[in-house]
């Protein structure tokens, strides 16, 4: 595990999460889930979890992302809040 | 408290996170977004579990070379025994893999239970669901 990158890493994951709950766009907050997802994947993947990182970056980001997109897509994609 | 503080430094990134999440369960009035809420959250646990199995002093990934004993033979017994510190705990990782496959089956069911409302009442935000379910 290396320190400053760790440190970073988690940089991204507090932006991508706070962007993601302040947007209200409701696909851009769900592509920004996405991206999340993918730097939680490589935060797991520098803590030595290969495993539980590429099932988080097929599952999580992919699958999860799609099946958002998909729910935005049959209902409305503007946000109130 | 400055050491304490350092030290434990995963627990406190791991605080903030869930409580990105909790905030976003709690306070957004649209659906969609509670249920992102809900998915920052899951993710903040697994990654507090997935934190506690680092090590320090140089700790890989737990890929054992030796794994079914090709070279034992002809070594005395206890040559390749592994040595703990070298590899990152294993358990954690096990038990958050099922963890991120339950939350994409909440994430699943969330959706289509959102599809549901919206197709019945028209909207997504929580406080016009609560005026037409009032009015009956």
């Amino acid at each position: 595990m290396i320190l400053p990158f760790d440190l970073i890493l988690v940089l991204f994951v507090y932006i991508c999460a706070i962007a993601a709950i302040t947007i209200k766009d409701l696909l851009s907050a769900v592509v920004i889930l996405g991206a999340y997802s993918f730097f939680m994947c490589l935060l797991w993947a520098q803590m030595a979890a290969i495993d539980v990182a590429f099932t988080e970056a097929s599952v999580s980001a992919g699958i999860g992302t799609v099946l958002m997109i998909g729910a935005v897509s049959k209902t409305k994609r503007r946000s109130n809040d | 408290m400055f050491e304490f503080i350092v030290n434990y430094y995963n627990y406190w990134m791991y605080i903030g996170l869930m409580m990105i999440g909790f905030y976003a369960m709690m306070a957004k009035r649209n659906l969609v977004k509670k249920i992102i809420g809900m998915n920052i959250f899951q993710s903040a646990i697994i990654f507090f579990y997935i934190s506690t199995s680092v090590k320090k002093g140089g700790a890989t990934v737990p890929i054992l070379e030796y794994a079914h004993g090709h070279a034992t033979h002809g070594i005395e017994h206890g040559a390749n025994a592994i040595d703990v510190m070298q590899y990152a705990n294993p358990l954690p990782h096990v038990l958050m893999l099922t963890a991120i496959v339950v939350m994409v089956a909440t994430l699943g069911v969330a959706l289509a239970v959102v599809i549901l409302i919206y197709r019945r009442y028209g909207t997504l935000e929580e406080d016009e669901i609560m005026k037409l379910v009032r009015r009956g």
